[in-house]
């Protein structure tokens, strides 16, 4: 028998009340606390990336080191080149396993091809640049576009391959039912009436995994590593913004640390504008909370 | 839809739309399947790329040094001595400091979106938490290095300095980039993992539980005690798998945390962790063993974090009985 708390009859203890009280809250807190860092990011985003921001940014070639103004078209061009060599290569092979996952999916094999893809989501970024060095730039002796289309394109795959299984599986067995009735081959009721009915989720996928694969730094350090001049050659080192941000900040000139501001506006724009909407719509497509 | 597809896949039915009835009637049929059979193989080729490259990659070093490698505190590229323990130190210390930070905050957070918050103000914050979570790296890196730096070097260090400074943790100079900063940011980086996850186990948790509690005379955070209880394991699984990010994070601790080959106790001091060091170093090593050194850390943090995940994998698909759209949100 432990000896009796002082309840008293009618009520809560005040210390159970106080309690209750603290740490609702507590909670309360913390939301505000973790909505705070993004509203500062974004706040000196702004602050810092605006003033910066005119249309030579966007469409003349980097000054050399001394001179002030100039802008980042290469990089901004190079990173669309860079995410359109990653999305050529991940797209075909992550639709397809996507597919074949959620329409033919059953047996170890398949829990093997789902199991490694989700351990390749979890690959640090620095690794994949690792293997990308390894795997294209040594053989190759020269840093190359090419090289970090490679590396976006491993950071893509898990992603567009477990989302194309999810939309996939949502489309309802009627349709394929109906297919199969009307005397369409399985290939043909996949092909023509479950990829249309899912694209528009598999387009989702896809952009979802170009957006993050744009904003990924680590992996093109030491692939495509930078380049200050205008090169569209695939064989060759090539700009993109997040190297950019990351020279320019390091950089000892106040006019590049301001240029780095207004890279990073740019690609925090296009990042995380893009994949927030598009979430918010995959998430009502998917009807779930 | 999702829940009853989810179901299906638990109790181990088919989750396959097809009757085998069909199955290789016609030629094309065998063809399509084998066609997208092999993209799927291609998943694992890849895999197995990563694992190979690194491995011969590393064979340099882990042919030099073998397991001394892990204990070595040296790094001297010019006479070519190289250990990996003081990077180790750096990304156990940075992720653990993000851990200290990013928990509490975190379940806090999930707590009010899934049982607190209003229903236009959880909306509000589950889609900041989202944005929070598609920011790129660098862009952390650079806010931490012109904004949070700054700050920590003339306000929060110095006060830590001279108020708790009798604490080894928070003694030596303020430079504002250093362990605490990478900490920080990686708090503020894995949050959304932390928050999201959570707030999915707990929503998951029967309502029966939180009812049965409150009629039982508890208050509402005891009632909500209860529910997070019931959740623990996954909620164990939710903080590994983001501890498994922040061991992998590169860009935004490299341009906070210093950079210098150091072990020190103090959160002010400069340091390194085993991706700073890959990012800084991989494009100057010029000899095989330095470049096979480096490798060999990128083999080693590929293997931690592979069964970091692993393991919060496993906790929280057992938790939710095997829903992938909770536990491959990460």
């Amino acid at each position: 028998m432990s000896p009796e708390r002082s309840d008293l009859p009618g009520g809560l203890s005040s210390w159970r009340r106080t309690m209750n009280v603290v740490a609702l809250a507590g909670a309360w807190l913390c939301a505000a606390i973790v909505i705070l860092p993004l509203a500062l990011i974004v706040w000196h985003l702004l602050a810092r990336g605006v003033p910066g921001l005119n249309l030579a940014f966007f469409t003349h070639m980097p000054k050399p080191v001394g001179e002030s103004g100039g802008g980042m078209a290469n990089a901004i061009v190079g990173t669309l080149i860079l995410v359109a060599i990653g999305a050529v290569i991940a797209v075909p092979i992550g639709v397809g396993a996507g597919v074949w996952l959620a329409e033919y999916g059953r047996g170890r094999f398949a829990a093997m091809v789902r199991y490694t893809a989700d351990v390749l989501a979890g690959v640090p970024s620095i690794v994949v640049g690792v293997v990308a060095y390894g795997l294209v730039v040594v053989p190759m002796h020269r840093f190359s576009a090419m090289a970090g289309g490679v590396a976006l394109s491993i950071l893509m795959l898990p992603t567009i391959v477990r989302a194309t299984e999810e939309v996939v599986l949502l489309v309802p067995r009627s349709y394929r039912e109906a297919a199969l009735a009307l005397g369409a081959p399985r290939w043909r009721a996949i092909q023509e009436i479950v990829i249309p009915s899912a694209s528009a989720g598999i387009v989702t996928a896809i952009v979802l995994a170009i957006a993050r694969a744009a904003g990924e730094t680590a992996p093109l350090l030491f692939t495509a590593l930078n380049n200050r001049f205008w090169s569209l050659r695939l064989d060759q080192p090539m700009a993109s913004l997040p190297a950019f941000i990351y020279d320019y900040a390091k950089a000892p000139y106040e006019d590049w640390n301001r240029q780095a501001w207004t890279a990073a506006l740019t690609l925090l724009f296009v990042v995380a504008i893009l994949s927030g909407i598009l979430r918010l719509s995959l998430r009502r497509s998917h009807g779930g909370r | 839809m999702e829940a009853s597809s989810a179901t299906k896949r638990a109790l181990g039915a088919s989750s396959v739309p097809w009757s085998e009835a069909r199955r290789s009637r016609m030629p094309w049929d065998a063809a399509y399947r084998y066609l997208l059979g092999t993209f799927a193989l291609f998943v694992f080729v890849v895999a197995a790329l990563i694992v190979y490259e690194c491995a011969r990659g590393a064979s340099p070093a882990v042919l030099a040094y073998g397991w001394r490698f892990l204990l070595n505190t040296d790094w001297d590229p010019v006479a070519e001595h190289f250990g990996a323990l003081p990077y180790m130190f750096g990304t156990a210390m940075s992720s653990g400091l993000a851990l200290i930070f990013a928990v509490p905050l975190g379940l806090g957070t999930a707590v009010f979106l899934a049982e607190l918050a209003p229903k236009r103000v959880g909306t509000v914050v589950a889609f900041v938490i989202e944005l929070l979570a598609s920011i790129p790296s660098i862009v952390y890196g650079i806010w931490g290095f012109f904004v949070l730096a700054p700050f920590l070097r003339s306000a929060v260090e110095p006060w830590l300095g001279t108020h708790l400074g009798f604490i080894p943790l928070f003694q030596g100079f303020p430079f504002g980039i250093g362990m605490l900063n990478a900490g920080i940011v990686l708090a503020i980086m894995i949050l959304p993992t932390i928050v999201s996850l959570t707030r999915e186990l707990l929503l998951a948790t029967p309502r029966s539980l939180l009812e049965a509690s409150l009629a039982l005379g508890s208050t509402r955070a005891e009632a909500i005690a209860i529910v997070l209880d019931s959740a623990r394991p996954g909620i164990l699984g939710a903080i590994i798998l983001a501890l498994g990010r922040a061991l992998g994070e590169t860009m935004a601790v490299t341009m906070v945390i210093g950079n210098t080959n150091r072990i020190s106790a103090s959160l002010f001091a400069p340091g390194a962790t085993m991706s700073s060091v890959i990012a800084n170093e991989l494009t100057e090593a010029t000899s095989a063993l330095h470049q096979g050194s480096l490798v060999e850390i990128a083999l080693v943090l590929f293997l931690l974090t592979l069964l970091v995940n692993a393991a919060g994998r496993l906790l929280v698909l057992w938790a939710t009985g095997g829903r992938r759209d909770v536990a491959g949100a990460v």
